[in-house]
């Protein structure tokens, strides 16, 4: 039989009883419904938190850590470093190496140390950050008051708004275009004799049992008058740093030209070493040649992090997640295929007697089959059809739902359904298949039916 | 194979068709040889369970004999797959039934047709032969409706009809009459005898009432208990003188009128 014949009949029969085969069809597209919704939540969910990573900033970075202070980030790695006392020190050599690896854009050290802004008289304590000029493309930028730095070495500081709240608990903005000053520690070399004469106000110091002396520093205190820019409400890159939340946004050159005294310089003394970094942010111009950077910074004998890492293991999470997803979905599909096979069990008892008018006029059990089969695939594509419609309807209520809480929780509404078009493609095929599937015993019990009994005069 | 090389239509050798029953077996048709000449009209009578709609599905393909063999035009049935099988039934065996066996669901023209798709006929070419063979069996008309809209003689023709449509050399027609009145059905032989001898084509009909068949059958085959318990051709003097053209003229009008009748029924 041609199959634009198998197909007109098919469609003639299941014409012949349109509420028992409509509501198989229906009964599939909500197992159809249900999976679409399920997996394009999944979907919408890791699209979710990849923007919000990509919003943070971090898809374009790398962090670098010399091996020794990096124990304890990837403990695989740890294992195969045994030999640490050898791991080259992240210092001043290290980082003009890495500026100029190819697609390397900035290369800043990770700067954060204690403070005090001096206004009106009083004394504010904060943590100080440097903060580069790419920082601007940040999306805690997206609720800046005021400007962003004129230039990365600016006496300029950009303020968390909690913190300008406590300079001026009135009207914070009022701050912006002010003067405000800056106490904090400078790091000095020891001057020859200075351990001696014991001027330093805060001393630190190598063990002077031999000529690691050199390796002390000083911390001296000073003053930087700095001109408010801008208010922030929140940290830019705020959960992927240490623990002490900064609240003094510098331009991350002048933080090194001040030549602040961070906790982490307290190492270079110990270990018998000049000055070196705990961390250097490496940013790169094409998030797609973060690996590259990575593997060439590696090479150099630094540990790195990126957020490609990080999306490695939320990836699998996500894989996971749509699994379970998934297996919930089908559920329903499952029992729309029982749906199927009933249905087409019952269209062939009821076809007893026309499907052995059909062989005796010369159809073979193939084209009984086929036919069983073309009405079983029919089913399947509506369904397949109106379960995508259905689940884009779902879909949607599940987006204006989840607006609605975030919006009663002063959060910004986000999309967590997404249905992407490989989904649609996906869902018909699948739902055509299960269909087939299930029309596999209703369609060979038919071919198998024996025109003699069925064509029996009663 | 050639149909023409054969000497008979229908050929078969001690044919069996047994069934079981429990522990019992069923012997349908027991041994049976018969043969019958091309474009011969035959009429199996027999009690019920004699074995006759039996021997009509061995015929059709619809059955398969347990032994003995069963060969249509040189063709040994017992040796078809059952993919040549149903082209044998869809190319060379036009069938009709007692009960009609219409398609319900499906139009005048759309049951002519059925056929026709199993055979993969081109679609420009199936309304014209849909048309000429409800000619041939005198329904030109209201061939949108559907079966149950017409008298039992029309839809006889109907699947007189759709058995002609693919342009058998074997009719074979079970008890064709049985629903009809004995007017109507006696129309109904006169078509499908007039067809016979216009196509050539061989019959085969089962019936238990004698009295028609001798009028229309050129051969009685009697059969009891699965047996063939006599074969009797029918003198020229009965159905030969329907096998004159004149007949055929006769029955054109009768025809015309019988429809009509039935239409107005």
């Amino acid at each position: 039989m041609k199959s634009y014949d198998m197909m007109e009949l098919a469609a003639r029969n299941l014409g012949q009883s349109k509420l028992r085969n409509g509501l198989t069809t229906i009964g599939i597209s909500v197992g159809v419904a249900s999976l679409v919704a399920m997996l394009s939540l999944g979907v919408g969910l890791q699209q979710l938190a990849t923007k919000r990573l990509a919003g943070s900033g971090m898809f374009d970075t790398v962090f670098v850590a010399c091996k020794v202070d990096a124990r304890g980030w990837d403990r695989e790695e740890d294992r195969k470093d045994q030999n640490l006392e050898k791991a080259p020190a992240l210092d001043e050599a290290a980082r003009d190496k890495m500026a100029h690896l190819p697609y390397v854009t900035e290369v800043e050290p990770e700067i954060r140390v204690m403070g005090e802004i001096l206004y009106g008289g009083q004394t504010h304590f904060g943590f100080v950050t440097g903060l580069p000029m790419s920082a601007r493309e940040n999306e805690a930028f997206d609720s800046l008051q005021g400007k962003f730095f004129s230039r990365s070495d600016a006496d300029e500081v950009i303020l968390l708004n909690d913190f300008a709240k406590e300079l001026d608990p009135k009207d914070p903005k009022t701050l912006i275009g002010k003067e405000v000053t800056l106490r904090y520690g400078e790091h000095q070399p020891l001057a020859a004799g200075a351990q001696a004469s014991g001027t330093p106000e805060l001393g630190a110091q190598g063990s002077g049992s031999n000529s690691n002396d050199d390796y002390g520093f000083s911390v001296v205190r000073k003053t930087q008058p700095l001109k408010v820019v801008g208010i922030i409400d929140e940290e830019p890159y705020g959960g992927m740093r240490t623990v002490s939340r900064g609240r003094i946004f510098l331009p991350v050159d002048l933080t090194e030209k001040l030549n602040m005294a961070q906790f982490s310089d307290m190492r270079s003394p110990l270990r018998g070493q000049g000055k070196t970094f705990m961390t250097l942010t490496v940013r790169v111009k094409d998030p797609a040649k973060v690996a590259q950077v990575q593997d060439a910074i590696k090479h150099m004998g630094f540990r790195t992090f990126s957020v490609l890492d990080a999306t490695k293991s939320l990836r699998r999470f996500f894989t996971v997640l749509d699994l379970f997803l998934g297996i919930f979905g089908s559920l329903a599909l499952a029992v729309a295929t029982l749906a199927i096979i009933n249905t087409l069990v019952m269209a062939v008892l009821e076809r007893r007697r026309e499907i052995g008018v059909m062989k005796a006029i010369g159809a073979s059990d193939a084209d009984v089959k086929q036919l069983f089969f073309a009405e079983a695939g029919a089913m399947g594509f509506l369904g397949g059809v109106l379960g995508i419609a259905l689940g884009f309807a779902i879909g949607k209520a599940i987006n204006i739902g989840t607006g609605i809480y975030l919006h009663n929780h002063q959060l910004p509404a986000e999309p967590v359904w997404i249905l992407p078009a490989w989904l649609i493609g996906a869902a018909i095929v699948f739902s055509i298949a299960v269909s087939l599937l299930a029309g596999l015993y209703p369609a060979s019990r038919a071919a198998r039916l024996d025109p003699v009994q069925t064509l029996k005069y009663e | 194979m050639n149909p023409s090389s054969g000497p008979h239509a229908v050929q078969t050798e001690n044919v069996c068709r047994y069934y079981p029953m429990g522990s019992a077996v069923i012997r349908a048709v027991d041994g049976i040889s018969l043969t019958i000449d091309r474009g011969e009209f035959v009429a199996l009578l027999g009690q019920s369970g004699s074995g006759k709609s039996t021997l009509l599905n061995l015929l059709a393909g619809l059955d398969r004999a347990t032994s003995g063999s069963v060969i249509v035009q040189g063709r040994d049935l017992a040796g078809l797959s059952s993919v040549e099988l149903a082209r044998y039934r869809r190319n060379d065996v036009g069938m009709v039934f007692q009960a009609f066996h219409l398609i319900s669901s499906m139009t005048i023209m759309e049951n002519v047709e059925l056929p026709m798709r199993f055979a993969e006929v081109e679609r420009s070419e199936r309304a014209q032969r849909v048309r000429e063979s409800l000619e041939r069996v005198g329904l030109g008309k209201r061939l949108e409706h559907r079966p149950s809209e017409l008298s039992g003689g029309e839809q006889q023709r109907v699947s007189i009809a759709r058995a002609l449509v693919n342009r058998p050399s074997l009719f074979l027609a079970d008890e064709p009459t049985g629903n009809l009145d004995s007017r109507t059905g006696e129309d109904i032989l006169v078509l499908i005898r007039d067809l016979s001898l216009s196509t050539g084509m061989t019959v085969v009909m089962v019936t238990h009432e004698r009295a028609l068949a001798e009028r229309f059958a050129q051969r009685l085959v009697f059969l009891a208990d699965g047996k063939l318990i006599s074969s009797q051709p029918i003198p020229s003097t009965s159905s030969g003188q329907a096998l004159s053209p004149k007949g055929e003229q006769d029955g054109a009008p009768m025809r015309g009128l019988a429809g009509s009748e039935e239409a107005r029924a």
